[in-house]
């Protein structure tokens, strides 16, 4: 399997490292990625707290609710992994199985954005009304950004499949889509933590609560 | 391919199996298993945010969890334990830089969760 693997995962043509700069490239992406999302966080960090009115944090972010899309989002991942095994295998019908699954999980998670921000609007919380709804909606608006383009990259994975264009030499086609998608997800899991648990617990204990 | 592959000299000397080592990826057991610890991690995550006496110590907890399912993600999923250590280098790369561009605006502006 090893070999296998490898012959799937070897560069179209000779590189300095060996490695298909492909893949490399994704990498490098995701890592400058890093350092864009990092900014974002940053500055919601910097202005927490400094809202002079509300809705504030503790008073409308909902954990139960982001607790539920997250939960989807990490499914997601899982599914898309097993989508990659199917096709490193041969595969191709598990494989579109698995990739329609990923592609639904991430539209389930888009539509619980979407309520969200909807309920946000409703009470009162807008990118305009404060410090927090500015930073708060663009972190999670380029966050959701993120994934709308996964989405639309899986599907157009799964009708290349379905034309028969997505054989064993597109394998590492679907390891780089992979990449992308598993980096929304753990980017999710540092936004839920930093934003919703860790936001919510400080502002109830700031407020005496 | 693989004959005009070593016929290059360059690439024959760095062949991904000798300088950068690729190891074949986890089969669905390990997925399995690593999805089952990250949703047991968020499980666990939801349950110490609604324990009260908690409260005062919670936020380090929460960083330790996310730490973990962070590395979880990244090493099973995006494969970095077993593909070239050159795209960990890549990636850790990133998020050191991000890590130290939020401990920098923190330092500077002197606010985190106030």
């Amino acid at each position: 399997m090893a070999q296998a693997a490898h012959a799937e995962h070897a560069p179209e043509h000779p590189t300095s490292t060996g490695l298909d700069n492909r893949k490399l490239l994704m990498w490098l992406f995701l890592g400058s990625d890093c350092l864009f999302f990092g900014s974002l966080i940053a500055t919601y960090l910097i202005n927490y707290g400094k809202s002079l009115v509300g809705p504030y944090p503790h008073e409308i972010l909902d954990i139960l609710v982001t607790s539920v899309s997250t939960f989807v989002l990490l499914l997601s991942s899982f599914m898309f992994v097993l989508s990659l095994a199917a096709h490193t295998r041969g595969d191709y019908r598990a494989f579109r199985v698995w990739v329609l699954c990923t592609v639904i999980l991430g539209c389930t998670f888009l539509g619980f954005q979407v309520f969200e921000f909807q309920q946000f609007v409703h009470e009162g919380l807008t990118p305009r009304t404060n410090l927090f709804g500015t930073t708060f909606f663009t972190l999670t608006g380029f966050h959701g950004a993120h994934v709308t383009i996964g989405v639309v990259w899986l599907l157009s994975l799964f009708f290349l499949s379905l034309r028969g264009k997505l054989g064993p030499d597109k394998n590492l086609s679907v390891d780089i889509a992979g990449l992308y998608w598993h980096f929304v997800d753990v980017v999710w899991i540092v936004i839920f933590t930093v934003i919703y648990l860790s936001g919510v617990v400080a502002g109830t204990n700031a407020a005496g609560g | 391919m693989t004959q005009h592959h070593a016929e290059t000299p360059l690439a024959a000397a760095h062949t991904p199996s000798e300088r950068w080592r690729e190891k074949a990826h986890p089969g669905t057991a390990t997925y399995a298993k690593a999805a089952v610890s990250l949703i047991f991690l968020t499980g666990v995550e939801v349950v110490i945010f609604y324990i009260d006496p908690l409260r005062s110590v919670v936020i380090p907890l929460f960083f330790m969890l996310s730490i973990i399912k962070f590395a979880l993600v990244a090493m099973f999923y995006m494969h970095l334990r077993y593909d070239a250590r050159l795209f960990s280098w890549f990636f850790v790369g990133g998020i050191l830089l991000a890590t130290s561009v939020i401990c920098g605006l923190i330092a500077l502006f002197k606010t985190i969760f106030v």
